[in-house]
Order: C-alpha cells, then sequence, then structure tokens
C-alpha cells in the first residue's frame, strides 16, 4: 500500500488545477486570444476592395503601416492624434486630482468618524454602484440643458444673465462629468484602507504631542499614501479609454478623447488596423499604471499571507 | 441629548446656534460633516430628479409638468411598455445579467478554489491574468471582443452570445476576488479534515468548503449582477443592432438626440429592478451569514467587500 499522505498531496495539487482549468481556459481563448487577434489586426492589411481589414496571423509577415501612421500624426506638433492624447492626459489628470480632493475627505470622515450614522453613510456611497453610469450622466444631461435647472439656478442666483449651453463642447461639462461618474470608485477603496488604519498609532502621536493635525500629517496621510495612489489608479485607467462622456455631455470635436477616436476608427468601419494600432499604443502607454496595480495587489496579497 | 435640549432652549437665535455647533471643538469636525453631506446630495440628488421627470405629464425633461405615469405605461407609442425598443432593451439587459450570473458564479468559484489551493507558478500567472482584465479599460476589451468574433471566431455571431461572453469574461475576476478573501481566512484545514475521514476532493468540496462558501457567493452573484446591469461599452461593441441593445446603450444612442422622459422612465426601471434584486440577495447574504454564525455590521462589512472587489 502507498503511504497515503504522499498520495494526497501530490494528486491534490493536480485536482486543484482540474478545479481551475475551465476558468483558466476561458480566460485564454476569450482574454489572451483577442489580444493576439488585436495585434494581428493592427498588423495586418485592408482588402483593396472591401475596405475590410485582413489581418496577419503570421508574425513574420507583419505589416506596420498602421503603427506608421498612428506614430506619424501622435509625433507631429499639431497632428490631430498628438492633440487628442495631450487633451486625453490634461482631462484625465484634472478629473483624477479633484475626484481625490473629493473622495479623501469623505472616505476620512466616513471611516473616522462616522459613528453610528456609519452604515446609512456607507449605503450612500455605494449606492452609484447600482446605478448605471450612463443613467448618472442622462441625468446631468437633463440637468444641464438650455432649459434645465443648472441654468434656472444660475439665473436666480445672477450669476448668469442668460441661459447657458452647456453640452456644446465644453472641457469643463466633460470633466465634471468625468468626476461625477469615477469618484465613487476611489472612495470605497479609500475608505476601506482608511478604515483598517490601526488607531493606536495615532493615539501615541498625539499622546507625544501631535495636534490633530500634525498626527493627521505625520502619520495618517503617509500610512495611506498606497491607498491613494490605488485609487488614483482605478480611476485614472478607465477614464483613459472612456468615450461616452464626452459623447453625451459635450458631443463635438473639441472634446474628443483617445476613446472617442478609437471608437471611431473601430465602429466607423474605415481604417479598422489604425483604431486596432491606437489600442494597442493606449495599452503601452497603459502598461506604467497598470503594472503598478498589479505589483502592488500582488505585495497586498502577500502580506496578507496569499 | 444635551445638545438637543440646547438647541430647544436656544430656538429663538438659530445663528448662534449654528455658530456653536460649528465652533463645537469636541465634536466631529463640522468642516468634513458638512462636506460629506453636500458630496453625498451631489451624488444622489441628480438622479431624484431624474427620477422625478419620469414620473412628469408632459413631455419636458427639466419642468415639472404634473405626475402621471405617461412614459411607463400609458403613452401608446413612446412608453416603455409600447416602445418595442425600450422594452426589447430593458429584456436584453436583463437576460444578459441572469446568463452572467449563472455562468461566471460556478466558473469563477471553481477558478477561486482551485487557484487559491493550487500551488505553483502557472497558479500564479492564471491570477495575475484574471487580475489584468480587472485594470484592462473597456474600450481594450470591447475592441479584443469584436475583432475576435469578426475575424477569428466567426461562429459565434455578434449579439447576445457575443455579449454574454463578454459580461462573464470582465466579471470573472470579481468572483475570483471576493472568494478567494474568504478562501484565505477559511485556510485549507476544513477540507484536509474531510479528506482524513475518507471524503474524495470533491466531496471534501461539496461537503466541508463549498457551505462556509455560501455568503461569499451569494454576494458575488449580486456584484456580478450589479456590473453587467451597469456595463455599456462590451454590451455596445458586440450589440448586432436595436433587438440586442442593452438599457445603457439605449441611453447613449437617444440620451441626446431623441429623449423623451420615456427614457427616464427605462432608466428608473432598471435602477428599481438592480436594487431590487440586490436587496434580495443582500438580505439573502445576511440571513445565511447570521446562520453561520458570522456577526458584527452588516453593511460595513459587505461595503468593504464591495471595495476589496473594486481594488
Amino acid at each position: 500500500m502507498p503511504e497515503p499522505k504522499r498520495r494526497r498531496v501530490g494528486s491534490g495539487n493536480a485536482f486543484w488545477a482540474g478545479l481551475a482549468l475551465p476558468g483558466v481556459a476561458w480566460l485564454c481563448l476569450f482574454f489572451l486570444l483577442p489580444f493576439y487577434v488585436i495585434l494581428c489586426v493592427a498588423l495586418g492589411t485592408v482588402d483593396p476592395i472591401f475596405q475590410t481589414p485582413a489581418p496577419e496571423w503570421n508574425p513574420l509577415a507583419w505589416n506596420t503601416a498602421a503603427f506608421e501612421f498612428v506614430f506619424e500624426s501622435l509625433f507631429t506638433s499639431g497632428a490631430a492624434f498628438q492633440t487628442v492624447f495631450l487633451r486625453t492626459f490634461l482631462y484625465v489628470a484634472i478629473a483624477t486630482a479633484l475626484s481625490l480632493l473629493i473622495a479623501y475627505p469623505v472616505a476620512y470622515l466616513v471611516a473616522r468618524h462616522g459613528g453610528r450614522w456609519k452604515s446609512l453613510l456607507l449605503l450612500g456611497l455605494i449606492a452609484p454602484f447600482f446605478i448605471s453610469y450612463l443613467m448618472r450622466m442622462l441625468a446631468w444631461i437633463n440637468l444641464l440643458q438650455d432649459d434645465g435647472w443648472v441654468n434656472d439656478v444660475l439665473i436666480w442666483v445672477g450669476i448668469l444673465d442668460a441661459p447657458r449651453n452647456w453640452l456644446d463642447g465644453r472641457a469643463s461639462s466633460v470633466i465634471i462629468g468625468l468626476i461625477y461618474g469615477y469618484v465613487p470608485f476611489m472612495i470605497l477603496p479609500l475608505y476601506a484602507f482608511l478604515d483598517r488604519i490601526d488607531r493606536s498609532l495615532l493615539e501615541a502621536a498625539r499622546d507625544l504631542g501631535a495636534s490633530p493635525m500634525q498626527a493627521f500629517r505625520l502619520v495618517t496621510l503617509p500610512l495611506s499614501m498606497p491607498a491613494i495612489l490605488a485609487g488614483i489608479v482605478i480611476i485614472a485607467l478607465p477614464m483613459f479609454g472612456d468615450y461616452y462622456t464626452p459623447d453625451l455631455l459635450a458631443s463635438s470635436p473639441n472634446t474628443s478623447m483617445i476613446g472617442n477616436q478609437i471608437y471611431l476608427y473601430i465602429r466607423g468601419g474605415q481604417q479598422i488596423p489604425v483604431g486596432a494600432a491606437l489600442v494597442v499604443v493606449l495599452m503601452l502607454f497603459l502598461a506604467v499604471l497598470m503594472g503598478y496595480y498589479l505589483v502592488s495587489t500582488a505585495r497586498a496579497q502577500r502580506r496578507l499571507g496569499g | 441629548m444635551t445638545t438637543l435640549e440646547a438647541s430647544v432652549k436656544q430656538a429663538p437665535r438659530p445663528l448662534a446656534r449654528i455658530r456653536d455647533w460649528w465652533a463645537n471643538p469636541w465634536g466631529k469636525p463640522r468642516f468634513l460633516v458638512l462636506f460629506t453631506l453636500l458630496y453625498l446630495a451631489w451624488s444622489i440628488v441628480p438622479i431624484l430628479i431624474a427620477i422625478r421627470f419620469s414620473f412628469n405629464e408632459g413631455r419636458s425633461r427639466s419642468t415639472a409638468q404634473g405626475w402621471s405615469l405617461r412614459w411607463y405605461l400609458d403613452d401608446p407609442d413612446l412608453s416603455v411598455r409600447h416602445d418595442p425598443d425600450l422594452r426589447a432593451a430593458l429584456f436584453q439587459s436583463l437576460q444578459l445579467a441572469a446568463i452572467a450570473v449563472l455562468v461566471t458564479v460556478p466558473l469563477g468559484v471553481a477558478l477561486a478554489i482551485g487557484l487559491t489551493r493550487w500551488r505553483g507558478r502557472v497558479a500564479g500567472s492564471a491570477r495575475a491574468i484574471s487580475l489584468l482584465t480587472l485594470v484592462t479599460p473597456e474600450i481594450v476589451m470591447g475592441t479584443a471582443f469584436l475583432l475576435v468574433f469578426t475575424h477569428l471566431l466567426r461562429f459565434i455571431e455578434l449579439g447576445t452570445v457575443a455579449q454574454a461572453i463578454g459580461h462573464i469574461t470582465f466579471s470573472l475576476v470579481f468572483v475570483l476576488i471576493i472568494l478567494r478573501g474568504r478562501l484565505l481566512s477559511i485556510g485549507p484545514e476544513y477540507e484536509e479534515a474531510a479528506r482524513d475521514l475518507g471524503a474524495s476532493g470533491l466531496q471534501a468540496i461539496r461537503l466541508a468548503l463549498l457551505p462556509m462558501l455560501v455568503p461569499a457567493i451569494v454576494a458575488s452573484g449580486i456584484v456580478v449582477f450589479a456590473i453587467s446591469m451597469d456595463d455599456f461599452v462590451i454590451s455596445q461593441f458586440l450589440s448586432s443592432g436595436t433587438t440586442t441593445d442593452t438599457v445603457p446603450v439605449r441611453i447613449y444612442g437617444t440620451g441626446r438626440t431623441a429623449p423623451t422622459p420615456a427614457l427616464n422612465a427605462l432608466a428608473t426601471l432598471t435602477l428599481i429592478l438592480t436594487i431590487a434584486i440586490a436587496l434580495v440577495g443582500f438580505l439573502l447574504w445576511r440571513v445565511v451569514r447570521a446562520t453561520r454564525g458570522q456577526s458584527g455590521s452588516t453593511v460595513a462589512e459587505f461595503a468593504t467587500l464591495d471595495a476589496e472587489s473594486v481594488r
């Protein structure tokens, strides 16, 4: 008879691998493989008659025309893609910074001073997760119309003399929309982290003579740095791929972002390889942010003993 | 209570009362309280206004014109009940969310158990790949799916099947994260004990592990349902026309061009359905969690769970 314990460990590992197999196969088939297809389309050719893309499956025969087109427009000052990339970067940077200024105080208050209202406050913070992003944008379209409530209020207060058209391509409308749309996704992880900070550290700081502000600046803020960075990454990544917020709140080429360009090329049907090349360039650009996220998550998991 | 009594006594001098309340150094940081309340108002009031206009008697979405169910039921052409496009959108959203929950949860639970207990380099890479789906912008995934279904896996036509595959793929990681957190806190001792007592591998999972995972499984089901209902990009990229447009796709399509309060009504119905199903799930989760002897503030724990799945 074989020794039972060894057999259990040995066959156990294969058993666990078998359990994971369907999920892993799914991810390979529907996540990794599609990425290879993007590459093959971006590095393929276009059918001369039907203008449909002809993917090149063989890496040795890849054709870089689409990438050359993208890079030329990207590195010529004033060219279309460069303008759009810079604008996207600017919008995302402003929206992320303002989101942090909103998210941190709210998360801090609920985590530290929520008291008996904590559950209710949390409910308010989770609510946007159950309301479709598009519905939340629709709510703002209603408010920002010519005869909408925003104009009514601003005229009543006396800031405006006549109704202003907020939806005709204003950067401010797009940025406010982005903040409104993404800030809840930053608050919740910040809350979860701030809630776990050991209060005895703060008590120690206060006992050693720090004022509440100093205790915050010297203890809480440095400790919450990883959560701040994670929050930034969590909302900046989807913002870089957003095309619906500018479409709904501005629908003008003056506020078009990278996402709008990709959408135009991929769904417009013309020059799909250029769209695919833009996607690859966007991914490479975001790789730094995504890499940071993966490494920090792995580190956090190791701390948890995972 | 003392502040309440004081405020009643000082009722004739509201300004002084507000000043005292603001300056009270022993209370909560007043500025932060005010800031948080303002944030919550900013976050929720626009939605309430949108819901109010779905009940408008008239066509306007900015002037209150009485109350009616015209845009839900009564209008013969434009109401959610009579406009075939709006009805189809609601059905498609619910159908996709149901498929996503039914496929993703079992697939994800098996993946989570396997990847958590399976030691090895392959398991690590598989985990990294699944986390990658979490940080990949949706437009990148949408493009990837669209190209793979139009150029390589052509037997999968655009429409419901392609959309369902998309929803399952991006929601898988949420099940993985939620279940993994619970699995790590349970530890491998229980199923090892079951194995020592003679259970087979599957029996050990079914009899020892799964009962302890039920709350996490219910929670992951709610999360998958909510993100599937919320999804816009994948649904739009893989839609084959108005019959497979979901509610968010419909809102995008007509939000700026031809909006009537019926669109608000459609969005409101979707919201009510999502919240109702999430609420049922939440209550179920609370019951199973209580019967398993876990305690603590349920809302707080659920929020942390939600945050973990975002992080």
